[in-house]
């Protein structure tokens, strides 16, 4: 660490010809159109957050430092205002290997509706409940290249807790969860340092992942501690494969994963298609059609909402100037009528400022399903974002 | 004796000139621009794209390009997106092949990913702009089958008039017509055709200058649809050949850290 940050040091002191800074600033404005479960839980809501990157790449381009401190201001959760630092990394890349070191973002996987295999990093849910914003995780990743693929090596010698909305906050369970008082099987705690490993590779139009993970679960458990449920993390043994077929229009994708704790062990998997019409209405937009069927071996019993449920989505790309795109999903429980419909629709204005819609609804949710903690919380939310 | 030969020989030339169809001419053409454009090894560029509507508004991207070339199959290519600035750090990387469809990938910042995506998209427009993607990849010569039309003097310099038809699946255009310089073997001015044969858009290609004694580089690039009356321009500047690229900077693994 000391070493990363005298790299880092060095690397503000040399001239800033190679340096860039970007980055964007946001407000986004929540309509919540039902009242809250709970009085405590706030109405509408508005939130300010800022990514700023900062890179330096010299060495031809095979070093390169990168530092993504990211902050949000809420208004109505204070759990919601937070800060982080998304990615402080030292990369150097030679023939046959990548060396990174540091907190970075890593993504595995194939799928839209929901990300089995990818377990680097911990969710960030109290800043967006898709699952897409991830905390910075620190790491060693070394990567060996060859002609028969790349693999990674990751050893993480620190373990982030997932973010949750505080007790004024929308969008979380009844009894609110106790982020100061986590429970870790490990007694190493946070300390505890996890391992990964990945296979990567594609031949024609396959692409492949195969992988293993062995520490920490990103996903806790909950105990019911008086009136509040206090995350408890297990230590885990994770096989992951991930694959997409290429074909033309057709994009074939499959995700699965077999985990295994103390207790169980249990296999879970997203399985679907997107196919793409190109050109539709005599115009240049383009419609993808994404099906997606989301299974977790558990049943029931499984503490998520999507184990044998299945996704629909429509996607339309305007392919115009201002990059105008909007996705149109619905995932419905296949044993219950619980479905959850979500929209989101992106536009640039100008050349530095851009419009995102977004939201849920969540239609005659069973009591049964996790997210009947969610049938007051449907929302329309418009960010809109300056980048620089 | 030697006055025999010369007039047997010409004789058999003119009959070869005579005997050769507009196809093989065509072709002969197309081949002799390729090998003209041979052996660059790699190069790189910055791509000023400035998109113009009919009422002449405009919006700019930045997007900075390497290529490698690649014996025997197709280029591969790296596209690193500037602005606008809510795709900066987006990368765009095609591996173009002759006998099959490419293999495509994009790089996501925002969510620190690599997708693979369709590359059978040829038609789409690249960027929301009035250029292609078929427009923009490696042009390999068998992805054409050619026909010499006539040559004509083009703008004051004179010119071979050769129809190409796209081969490969997927194509927006039933044909092309190219205005190819004599002396450059590069293409002045390109006329495509859309599905129903109708004229659809028309490039040009302007200030020519050469790099390395060879290879001859269009520094701007005019796109015009006649139907949408919209048009796009493109300035490269910073050409730059012989890098030192390797197959190492255009895989996967490059795309999460060109920047």
């Amino acid at each position: 660490m000391r070493y990363l940050l005298a790299l880092l040091l060095s690397g503000l002191f040399t001239p800033l010809s190679a340096a860039e800074l970007s980055g964007n600033i946001s407000s986004e404005f929540r309509y919540f159109p039902e009242q809250p479960l709970n009085s405590q839980q706030h109405q509408n809501n508005s939130s300010i957050s800022a990514e700023i990157e900062w890179v330096k790449s010299w060495d031809r381009g095979y070093q390169l430092l990168i530092f993504t401190p990211y902050f949000r201001l809420d208004q109505g959760d204070s759990e919601r205002t937070h800060a982080d630092i998304r990615e402080l990394t030292w990369s150097k890349a030679a023939d046959e290997w990548e060396l990174r070191l540091g907190i970075r973002q890593v993504f595995w996987g194939v799928s839209e509706s929901q990300h089995l295999v990818d377990i680097i990093n911990q969710t960030d849910l109290v800043d967006d409940i898709d699952g897409d914003e991830k905390l910075g995780q620190p790491m060693l990743n070394l990567a060996f290249i060859r002609d028969w693929g790349t693999v990674d090596l990751f050893l993480l010698p620190y373990f982030r807790e997932r973010t949750f909305a505080g007790h004024e906050g929308r969008l979380r369970p009844a009894l609110v969860i106790d982020q100061e008082n986590p429970l870790y099987e490990s007694s190493q705690k946070q300390q505890h340092l996890d391992i990964a490993l990945r296979w990567s590779h594609y031949l024609g139009d396959w692409d492949f992942g195969l992988s293993y993970f062995n520490g920490t679960n990103r996903d806790p458990d909950f105990v019911i501690n008086g009136s509040q449920l206090q995350p408890y993390y297990r230590q885990i043994e994770q096989i992951g494969l991930d694959i997409q077929a290429t074909k033309e229009s057709w994009l074939w994708k499959l995700e699965t994963i077999h985990r295994r704790n103390r207790d169980i062990q249990y296999a879970a998997a997203t399985a679907g298609f997107e196919y793409s019409f190109y050109g539709i209405f005599e115009r240049s937009t383009d419609l993808g059609v994404v099906v997606e069927y989301l299974y977790d071996e558990r049943g029931d019993n499984a503490p998520i909402a999507f184990q044998n449920d299945l996704m629909i989505g429509l996607r339309f790309t305007l392919n115009d100037e201002q990059s105008s795109e909007a996705l149109l999903g619905a995932i419905t429980d296949l044993e219950s009528s619980s479905t959850v419909y979500s929209i989101e629709a992106s536009r640039r204005l100008g050349d530095n400022w851009k419009a995102t819609l977004e939201g849920r609804l969540f239609h005659d949710i069973s009591p049964t399903d996790p997210l009947f903690h969610y049938r007051r919380d449907h929302f329309l939310q418009l960010r809109l974002g300056y980048y620089f | 004796m030697l006055k025999w030969i010369i007039v047997l020989l010409s004789a058999l030339l003119s009959v070869n000139a005579f005997a050769e169809t507009p196809q093989e001419r065509g072709l002969a053409i197309a081949t002799a621009a390729d090998n003209a454009d041979k052996s660059w090894g790699d190069s790189s560029a910055n791509m000023l794209m400035i998109l113009r509507n009919r009422q002449g508004d405009t919006t700019r991207r930045e997007i900075r390009n390497r290529q490698l070339e690649v014996e025997g199959d197709g280029d591969k290519s790296l596209s690193i997106f500037d602005s606008p600035n809510d795709v900066k750090g987006t990368a765009f990387l095609s591996h173009t092949h002759v006998d099959r469809a490419d293999d495509q990938w994009i790089f996501l910042p925002a969510l620190a990913r690599v997708k693979r995506i369709a590359s059978n998209n040829k038609s789409g427009p690249f960027m929301g702009s009035e250029f292609a993607y078929e427009d923009i990849t490696s042009q390999e010569l068998a992805k054409y089958t050619y026909t010499w039309l006539k040559d004509e003097t083009y703008e004051s310099q004179q010119t071979h008039v050769i129809e190409r038809i796209p081969t490969y699946k997927h194509s927006g255009y039933t044909k092309q017509i190219v205005w190819i310089d004599k002396g450059m073997l590069q293409a002045l001015k390109i006329d495509f055709y859309d599905r129903k044969g109708a004229l659809l858009k028309t490039l040009t290609s302007h200030e020519h200058q050469q790099y390395n004694g060879k290879y001859w580089r269009a520094a701007r690039m005019e796109m015009v649809n006649h139907i949408t009356g919209k048009s796009t321009t493109l300035n490269w500047t910073n050409y730059q050949f012989s890098n030192g690229y390797s197959k190492r900077d255009f895989d996967k693994n490059s795309l999460k850290r060109v920047r």
